[in-house]
C-alpha cells in the first residue's frame, strides 16, 4: 500500500478556545486516486473535516500531512495549486459574469498583482464547458438557479487544476440529470489521477462514485475503509439513527430508509 | 443545461457579449478618463472671476490676476476635488468588496466620524491651524478603524463581516456623541462656526501646500488599490474559499483596507465631511462596467473624480457665497442612492 496522499494523525480540533470539541483524535488516510465519500448526519463535522484538509482550519493537536509533508509547511499558492474546494453554496452580492467568476480559480497560478491572461481565459472557458455551461460565459451569476451555481463553483475549482478536490455536498442542489453528469465528470477527473473527497447526504451518490467511505457521527469516525466493506444498512442505520436497508437493483446499490 | 441561451431577459447592466471580453471595455474606460481630463481642464475656467460662470481663456494671456487665480487657487483645488472623489470612491469599492456588502462606504468602520471628531477636538482644545486639524482628523480616522477592528474581535455575535460592521456602527456613534459634546462646549462665536464648516465639507481652503501634504499618501493608496484590483474579487469571497485559491484573506484585506482608510483620512483631512461618493460611485461603476473590479475599480475612481469635480464646480459658482461641498454631494448622492435602491437588480446578502 502506498503512503496516503492526505493523512490525519491524531487530530484534535474545536471551534474557539473553549468551544465544543469537534474532533478528539481523528486518524484517517486518503490515498491518491481514490474517491472518498464522507457520510454522516448534520453536525457530524463533515465540513470541518474538509476545512482541515484544506489547511484553512489548523488542528489544535496532532498533524495533517499532504504527500507526507505537514500542511502547515506548504505555501499558499502551492496549496492552491494542489487542493481545490467546492463549497456547498456561496453568497456573492455582486453580479459577475460566469467567465469572470470561474477565472478566479486561476489565482493560485498568478503572482499577487498579476491579472489572468488569455491562457487563463481558455482554461476557464474549458472548465465551463466541462460542467455543461459552454456558451454561458457572459451570463450573470446572480441569475442562475442553485444547481447552476453549484456547477459554476465546480468549474472554478476545475480551473485550479487541483490534485486533490474537496467537494462539500456537491449534489445538494442538482437535479437528476445534472447529478448524473457531475458524477460522470468526477469519474473522468479520477481517471486523470485527481483524488476526490466529498461530503454528501445521499448514500446513493457515495455508492455510485466512491471507492472509500468515511462514516461519521458527532465528531467521531465510526468507520473508514473501502466501499464494499463499509457500505451496509446496519452501518448507515447506526450513523443516521433510522432504519436503513441497502438493496441491489440491476447491480447497483439502492438505499431504503425510514 | 443547454438550450434557452437567448430566451432569458438580458442583464440590465451590460450586454452579455461585451462582458465576456474584457478588452472590449478598455475603450470606454479610456473615454471616461478623457472626459475627466476635459472636465478638469474646463474646471480651471469655471468660477466667479471675473464674472460667473466662466473665465474667457484668452484673458489668461493678459490678466495677471487671472493667471495667479488659476495657478494658485483653482488648479490645486480642482486637483484636490479629483483626488477626493477618487479616494472616496476607491475606498468605497474596497470596503464593499472586502465586506461583501454593496451598501457600505468609508463612513462605516468609524473612519469618517473618527476624522470629524479629531478635527473638532483639535479646533476646540488644540489649535485651528490647518496641519493640526488635519493631523488630528487623520489620527482619529485610523483610531476609528483600529477601534472598530479591535471591538469586532471582542464581539461574540455573528460572523466577521457582521461583527466588523456592528463594531463600526458603535464606534461611529461614540465619535458622533463626542462631536456633539465638543460642539456643546465650543466657543459659539469662534470655534463652533469652524467646526460646522468643517463638518459640512468643502475645498475652499485647499492650496498647493495642503495638496502636497496629502498627495503622497493618496497616490500611494490609489496605486495599491489599482494594482490589487483583480485580487479584490478574491477578497470578496468567503474566507475558506479565498484561502483555497491561494489568498491570505486576513492579511490582504488588512492591506487594502489600510490603503482605503489612509486615502479617506487624507482627503477628509483637507475637505471635511463630503460624503456619498464612496457609496454611489462603486455602484454606478459596477452598473456600467460589470462587477469584476479589474474594470469596476478604475471606473469607480474616474466616476468619483468626475462627480467631486462637478459638485465642487457647482459649489463655487452657483451662489455668490460658496455652497458647502458636503451639502451638494449629499443632495445628489442621496438622490442617486434612492434611485439605485429602487432598482430591481440591487442585491444584498451576508
Amino acid at each position: 500500500m502506498n503512503a496516503p496522499l492526505l493523512a490525519f494523525h491524531d487530530v484534535r480540533f474545536g471551534y474557539g478556545a473553549n468551544g465544543k470539541t469537534v474532533f478528539q483524535r481523528l486518524t484517517l488516510g486518503i490515498e491518491a486516486g481514490t474517491v472518498t465519500a464522507v457520510l454522516g448526519p448534520n453536525g457530524a463535522g463533515k465540513t470541518t473535516l474538509l476545512h482541515l484538509a484544506l489547511g484553512w482550519l489548523k488542528p489544535q493537536g496532532g498533524r495533517i500531512t499532504l504527500r507526507g509533508r505537514p500542511l502547515a509547511d506548504y505555501g499558499r499558492g502551492e496549496l492552491g495549486r494542489l487542493i481545490g474546494l467546492v463549497p456547498q453554496s456561496e453568497h456573492n452580492p455582486f453580479e459577475y459574469s460566469l467567465l469572470e467568476y470561474v477565472l478566479l480559480g486561476r489565482a493560485p497560478y498568478l503572482k499577487p498583482l498579476e491579472m489572468p491572461g488569455p491562457q487563463d481565459v481558455r482554461i476557464a472557458q474549458d472548465a465551463l464547458a466541462r460542467v455543461g455551461l459552454a456558451g454561458w460565459e457572459g451570463r450573470s451569476i446572480a441569475r442562475l438557479s442553485g444547481g447552476e451555481r453549484q456547477l459554476v463553483l465546480i468549474a472554478r475549482a476545475l480551473t485550479q487544476e487541483p490534485r486533490l478536490l474537496l467537494l462539500d455536498e456537491p449534489t445538494s442542489h442538482l437535479d437528476l440529470g445534472n447529478k448524473a453528469r457531475l458524477l460522470a465528470l468526477l469519474r473522468a477527473l479520477v481517471a486523470q489521477g485527481v483524488t476526490i473527497v466529498l461530503t454528501t447526504h445521499e448514500p446513493e451518490v457515495a455508492a455510485g462514485l466512491a471507492t472509500h467511505l468515511v462514516l461519521m457521527r458527532g465528531g467521531q469516525v465510526l468507520e473508514a475503509g473501502p466501499l464494499p466493506d463499509t457500505f451496509s444498512g446496519d452501518r448507515l442505520s447506526a450513523i443516521y439513527g433510522v432504519p436503513v436497508k441497502v438493496a441491489q437493483v440491476d447491480g447497483r446499490q439502492v438505499v431504503l430508509w425510514g | 443545461m443547454s438550450g434557452d441561451v437567448g430566451s432569458l431577459a438580458p442583464a440590465p447592466a451590460a450586454p452579455a457579449a461585451v462582458r465576456a471580453t474584457p478588452r472590449a471595455r478598455v475603450d470606454s474606460l479610456v473615454w471616461l478618463a478623457a472626459l475627466l481630463l476635459v472636465a478638469l481642464a474646463l474646471s480651471l475656467f469655471v468660477g466667479r472671476y471675473p464674472a460667473p460662470p466662466l473665465l474667457a481663456p484668452e484673458r489668461l494671456l493678459t490678466d495677471e490676476l487671472a493667471q495667479r487665480l488659476v495657478w494658485n487657487l483653482r488648479l490645486p483645488r480642482v486637483l484636490a476635488a479629483v483626488l477626493l472623489g477618487m479616494s472616496l470612491a476607491g475606498a468605497g469599492t474596497v470596503l464593499q468588496m472586502i465586506l461583501g456588502n454593496p451598501l457600505v462606504e468609508p463612513g462605516f468602520l468609524g473612519v469618517s466620524q473618527g476624522a470629524a471628531f479629531g478635527a473638532a477636538l483639535s479646533i476646540v482644545f488644540l489649535s485651528n491651524a490647518a496641519w493640526v486639524v488635519q493631523g488630528s482628523a487623520a489620527f482619529f480616522a485610523f483610531a476609528g478603524l483600529g477601534l472598530s477592528y479591535f471591538l469586532a474581535h471582542r464581539l461574540r455575535y455573528g460572523g466577521w463581516v457582521l461583527r466588523l460592521v456592528l463594531a463600526g456602527i458603535a464606534v461611529s456613534a461614540l465619535f458622533s456623541a463626542g462631536v456633539g459634546m465638543l460642539k456643546y462646549v465650543a466657543d459659539p462665536l469662534r470655534q463652533l462656526p469652524e467646526i460646522t464648516f468643517w463638518l459640512l465639507g468643502g475645498l475652499w481652503s485647499v492650496t498647493w501646500p495642503q495638496l502636497r501634504a496629502i498627495l503622497p499618501v493618496t497616490l500611494l493608496a490609489l496605486f495599491v488599490m489599482i494594482r490589487m484590483r483583480w485580487r479584490l474579487n478574491l477578497l470578496a469571497l468567503e474566507d475558506a474559499t479565498a484561502f483555497s485559491l491561494g489568498v491570505a484573506p486576513t492579511r490582504e484585506r488588512v492591506l487594502v483596507l489600510t490603503a482605503a482608510v489612509a486615502a479617506t483620512a487624507a482627503v477628509i483631512s483637507v475637505a471635511g465631511m463630503a460624503g456619498w461618493d464612496g457609496l454611489i460611485m462603486p455602484h454606478l461603476a459596477r452598473r456600467l462596467y460589470g462587477s469584476d473590479s479589474r474594470r469596476a475599480l478604475p471606473a469607480a475612481l474616474l466616476l468619483g473624480g468626475l462627480f467631486s469635480l462637478l459638485c465642487d464646480d457647482a459649489a463655487r459658482t452657483l451662489l455668490a457665497g460658496e455652497i458647502p461641498l458636503g451639502i451638494l454631494t449629499s443632495l445628489l448622492g442621496a438622490t442617486a442612492f434612492v434611485i439605485l435602491m429602487m432598482q430591481r437588480t440591487l442585491r444584498v446578502s451576508r
